[in-house]
């Protein structure tokens, strides 16, 4: 599957970073283990040779500025993927390209300038240290590449401000409340300006409630950023608000790579359709998949209600409460492209 | 890769499940102790005469380990070479390292800085007035925790002032404050090192192992030998005593900060020295602290067995006044050492739990600091100084306000003797009655029969024992050392050591365990009992020898009072701990059964509270063996006796090999307990905790 099938209407994005054929065992022989043979990643071949498949021959590519969710059920190998790219734990094989440089090539003085200024990380247990402050915790990366107290206070003040704790710099993190450590170590993983952040689970800790006004955070925060971002989470509903593309990991392999909607509308296999079932297509078919084009001249200004054409059809099933008949499908500079029929809309929600 | 996720943390032998099938060893083993008792019963009533090497050992199989100890002492003294530098020239090397910063603290707190050494000296400058060490430890206790922490700690000190202890206390004082320092950074510095290299640690566990179950007498001889008399000697003694706690508490500690904060550590770049000291040091610091708390208290334990060879101080005070059972002066030293624990444990204590309350006050700090001076940023810094100034200058004027007056000294003297004294007018009757009834009856006959045991027949038992809990290697190496302690000459010291040990246990745990019983169902009786054994736990060693031996007089009955008061606590905390972790659903599965109360406790909850009670025995055990040898001052005749001989004559060998054999039974008594504990807990099903 090619990285850059997904959106029709997004421009083509250089990739950031890709992965290729990555593995990672775990086991005392995971070193001699042949990887060429064709029945390598069988669950079978590797219990018999006492190893874990963590992560099986795994490819994938994350285009600059994009949200890559990476989903699948405990166990699955999220985890280890995603320490995988940052080389936190070392892959068994495979390559690992950042901006076209083989991170399993780096040595250990790259790959500490490496994570100093291009990746950030947040962890799903916040992983604050508890001897800092707020202040404190924000500006320790910053510190740590020997960045002088007030530059480094000015920038983690900024951060703190950005993910909404101002006032509480002098704070202690076990002072503070689950989401609002975990803002801190949202604020910590961007003092550096990364080009490149992942997420392992970092809602999964928090009660619904908060992990809900999280996500907004996020998103917001996301449309100012622009990162590429690599996000782990189990909720697939957490996944279809947040990402452009998921992919889904089943015991180390990734089954299916698509947008929510894709992976929605054409489920890869039994696996991913069961994921998917409790889904509404409404909140993840976007109105540019159903409209029919726009009979008029495309100059002509749209009158009457509009849509976004990335906006999900549950978005637009409101306008047509009143009555309307057609919903003007309009591009990111307000083009009108499409028509969305009442009847398309009230049949895709009728499906549930 | 950090290290392996499930490591546990005390990798003792676990019961190996048999191969054989169940209807087999139902009758197979019965069998086997069948046989091993008769034969060795039948050795044990007949034998004597035929075999006489299997009750004692022949001169000409001892394998003369005390000689060769003191030939290689000797060597390492004499001849001994490191390439660049003789051995002679280290350990002067480390003395001075010790004894330097020693002179300097302590002249500050006793005997004032001086200039030179010797009778020639020159006072430079004047120590510390009792009035200036009391205001700083307060200042200290202030900032710390607070005005209770406060009085609490000028209490502790007005107490050593008032009781005619200051000089001495401030002696003990300065040899804590050098020993605790050098104890918490070398044990953090090797728990450093074990945890970056698996090697090291795996070579560290037997060291430590072994340097917790020798008692300390043991390697005070080598020290002795190698340091000489006096205060760095003790020192030394002191920092290798606690040593391996801190370097157990500090692997613990390490391993235990989290994977996710190691992992933010690489994710930010951490070098690795940044790795250490930013991240893992400052994560694992309360479990630090609580290192550098035992640190403090087994130093404390030591004042007493480190004055042997010279640390002078309250410690000297106690060991003189035992020697010539002079009660109450012994009695108000003793209780000048506790008041000093109880102050020193209570600011680390202090210090440990300021980390989780600093916030606050930190806020409140930022916002007075932009506008007030340095007194309102730094007010105990500045109290500090102007105390110490103050206190100069006044002393300077007026004497009693640098030493405190002897006039107004206070002593409890003539209060502890007599109470003694009053005890035993009124009651010695009752009480050398009860001591001659347990004495005849128990302990003289227990005595005899463990002397007139063959020790190849108990060498053989104890392998039997060992095969039974834990498999063949288990066997073998309890065997192996039991036929050491006889190889090497030690075994009828070594019977005395173990029923003195084995008495003074099963009287602990006849007491013990039924207290843990009572107060486990009691929530309140409980607090107060748990606040009660603490304390025990605090006080040193010591301590319990002296009302013992006011009320016995000395012997092998004294000994054994103060080894039960000392070690009755494990058996109390397990209990109780065993008892109240028992799943509540299997009570209720038993009272919906219809259960009685003592059914309740017999049938369930004791059966799956044993692996517990086990393990709490294990450590009474411990404490046992290391308080028996102290109470060689006391005139029993064990293996601490000899060791304590070995200290006053200096004899390496003789000290180390009776030391080792200690050692040897501790280790024994803790393979085969542990293996039984992890048998009953494999076949009741309950996962190890
Ligand atoms: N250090 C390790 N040694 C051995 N096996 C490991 C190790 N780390 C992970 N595994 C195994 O690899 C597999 C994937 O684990 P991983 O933590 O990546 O899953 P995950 O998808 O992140 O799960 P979760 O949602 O529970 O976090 C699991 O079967 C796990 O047991
Ligand atoms: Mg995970």
């Amino acid at each position: 599957m090619s990285p850059h099938s997904a959106h029709p209407c997004a421009p083509a994005r250089p990739v950031k970073l890709e992965c290729r054929s990555v593995w990672k065992l775990f086991g005392a022989g995971a070193p001699h283990y042949a990887l060429d043979r064709p029945d390598a990643a069988d669950s079978a071949a590797l219990a018999e040779a006492g190893l874990v498949g963590a992560v099986r021959d795994v490819n994938l590519g994350v285009a600059e500025g994009e949200i890559f969710v990476i989903m699948g059920l405990s166990g699955s190998g999220k985890s280890t993927l995603v320490r995988c790219l940052s080389r936190l734990v070392e892959p068994t094989s495979g390559q690992i390209l950042l901006n076209g440089e083989n991170l399993l090539a780096a040595n250990a003085r790259r790959m500490i300038e490496i994570r100093r200024h291009h990746m950030g990380m947040v962890f799903q247990h916040f992983a604050l240290l508890p001897h800092l402050t707020v202040l404190g915790n924000v500006a320790f990366p910053l510190e740590v590449q020997g960045v002088a107290r007030a530059a480094r206070e000015d920038r983690a003040r900024a951060m703190i401000e950005l993910v909404g704790l101002g006032g509480r710099e002098m704070f202690f993190p076990r002072e503070l409340s689950g989401g609002q450590q975990q803002r801190v170590g949202i604020a910590r993983s961007l003092a550096v300006e990364p080009e490149l952040w992942f997420l392992d689970e970092p809602f999964s800790a928090l009660d619904p409630l908060i992990r809900r006004e999280m996500q907004d955070e996020f998103i917001r925060l996301q449309s100012v950023l622009k990162k590429t971002i690599v996000f782990i989470t189990h909720d697939f509903d957490e996944a279809i608000r947040l990402a452009d593309r998921i992919a889904i990991m089943k015991d180390g392999k990734v089954v299916q790579i698509g947008t929510p909607e894709e992976l929605v509308l054409a489920p890869a296999d039994d696996y991913v359709a069961e994921f998917t079932r409790g889904v509404s297509r409404a909140k993840v078919v976007r109105a540019v998949s159903l409209m029919v084009p726009y009979p008029g001249e495309a100059e002509e200004a749209a009158s009457g209600p509009t849509v976004a054409a990335n906006a999900p059809v549950a978005e637009a099933a409101p306008l047509f409460a009143a009555g309307q008949a057609e919903v003007t499908v309009i591009d990111g500079s307000g083009q009108p492209l499409g028509i969305l029929t009442r009847a398309a809309v009230v049949d895709v929600m009728m499906r549930g | 890769m950090s290290a392996p996720a499930h490591v546990p943390i005390d990798d003792q032998p676990l019961a190996q499940p048999h191969g054989t099938p169940a209807g087999a060893q139902a009758t197979f083993w019965p069998a086997v102790w069948l046989i091993a008792g008769g034969a060795f019963t039948l050795l044990w009533l007949y034998g004597e005469p035929v075999a006489k090497w299997a009750f004692k050992v022949p001169r000409d199989w001892q394998i003369p380990a005390k000689r060769w100890i003191g030939d290689f002492m000797r060597w390492l003294v004499e001849d001994a070479s490191l390439g660049l530098f003789t051995f002679t020239d280290l350990t002067r090397f480390i003395a001075d390292l010790v004894d330097i910063p020693y002179r300097f603290v302590l002249g500050l707190l006793s005997t004032g800085l001086l200039d030179g050494r010797g009778s020639s000296a020159e006072e430079v400058l004047p120590p510390l007035s009792w009035i200036a060490v009391t205001g700083l430890l307060m200042l200290l206790g202030h900032y710390a925790g607070g005005r209770r922490l406060a009085l609490l700690v000028g209490a502790c000190f007005g107490f050593l002032a008032v009781f005619g202890q200051w000089d001495n206390a401030m002696i003990t004082l300065a040899s804590i404050l050098i020993a605790v320092p050098v104890g918490v950074g070398l044990g953090l510095l090797l728990g450093l090192a074990g945890h970056r290299w698996h090697p090291v640690e795996a070579a560290l566990r037997p060291v430590l192992d072994l340097m917790q179950t020798v008692p300390v007498f043991a390697y005070l001889v080598p020290i002795l030998f190698l340091f000489g008399f006096g205060p760095t000697s003790a020192i030394v003694a002191t920092i290798i005593y606690a040593l391996p706690p801190m370097t157990r508490i500090s692997l613990l500690a390490l391993r235990q900060v989290p994977k996710e904060v190691r992992e933010l550590g690489r994710m930010t770049g951490c070098s690795r020295r940044q790795m250490t000291w930013r991240i893992l040091v400052p994560t694992a610091m309360p479990g630090l602290m609580v290192g550098v708390n035992q640190v403090i208290m087994l130093s404390l334990n030591m004042v007493i067995i480190a004055s042997m060879i010279g640390a002078g101080g309250l410690g000297f005070e106690v060991l003189s006044a035992l020697r010539r059972l002079d009660i109450g002066a012994g009695f108000e030293a003793g209780l000048a050492i506790v008041a000093l624990a109880i102050a020193l444990d209570r600011l680390s204590q202090a210090f440990a739990r300021k980390g989780r309350r600093h916030a606050q006050s930190a806020g409140h700090e930022q916002g007075a600091g932009l506008g007030g001076g340095l007194w309102r940023r730094h007010p105990h810094t500045v109290a500090a100084i102007a105390l110490v100034i103050f206190s100069l200058a006044a002393g300077l004027l007026s004497a009693p306000l640098q030493r405190y007056p002897e006039a107004l000294q206070l002593s409890s003297g003539t209060l502890g003797s007599d109470l003694v004294g009053w005890i035993n007018v009124n009651f010695f009757d009752q009480l050398e009655a009860a001591k001659n009834l347990l004495l005849l009856n128990v302990l003289i006959p227990f005595k005899r029969f463990l002397l007139s045991l063959p020790w190849i027949g108990v060498v053989a038992l104890l392998g039997l024992c060992g095969l039974r809990l834990g498999g063949w290697r288990l066997g073998l190496s309890v065997a192996l050392l039991a036929a050491l302690i006889a190889l090497t000459g030690q075994w009828p010291k070594a019977m005395v050591t173990v029923y003195l040990c084995g008495i003074s246990v099963v009287i602990a745990a006849l007491i013990g365990i039924p207290i843990g019983i009572v107060a486990a169902e009691r929530e309140r009786l409980w607090k107060g009992v748990e606040i009660v054994i603490d304390t025990l736990q605090t006080l040193p060693s010591f301590v319990y020898l002296m009302p013992a031996v006011m009320l016995f007089r000395v012997g092998d009955f004294t000994a054994m009072i103060a080894v039960v008061a000392y070690a009755i606590a494990p058996a109390i905390r397990y209990t109780a701990h065993g008892l109240r972790q028992v799943d509540p659903q299997l009570v209720e599965a038993g009272v919906v059964a219809g259960a009685t109360r003592w059914q309740l406790l017999t049938r369930i909850k004791l059966k799956l509270t044993l692996p517990e009670i086990l393990l709490g025995l294990n450590q009474t055990i411990m404490l046992a063996l290391s308080m028996l040898v102290i109470t060689a001052l006391v005139g029993t005749r064990d293996l601490g006796q000899e060791v304590y001989i070995a200290l006053t004559k200096a004899d390496t060998g003789r000290g180390l090999v009776a030391g080792l054999a200690v050692a040897f039974i501790a280790i024994i008594a803790d393979r085969l307990i542990a293996a039984g504990a992890a048998r009953t807990r494999a076949r009741l099903g309950l996962t190890p905790s």
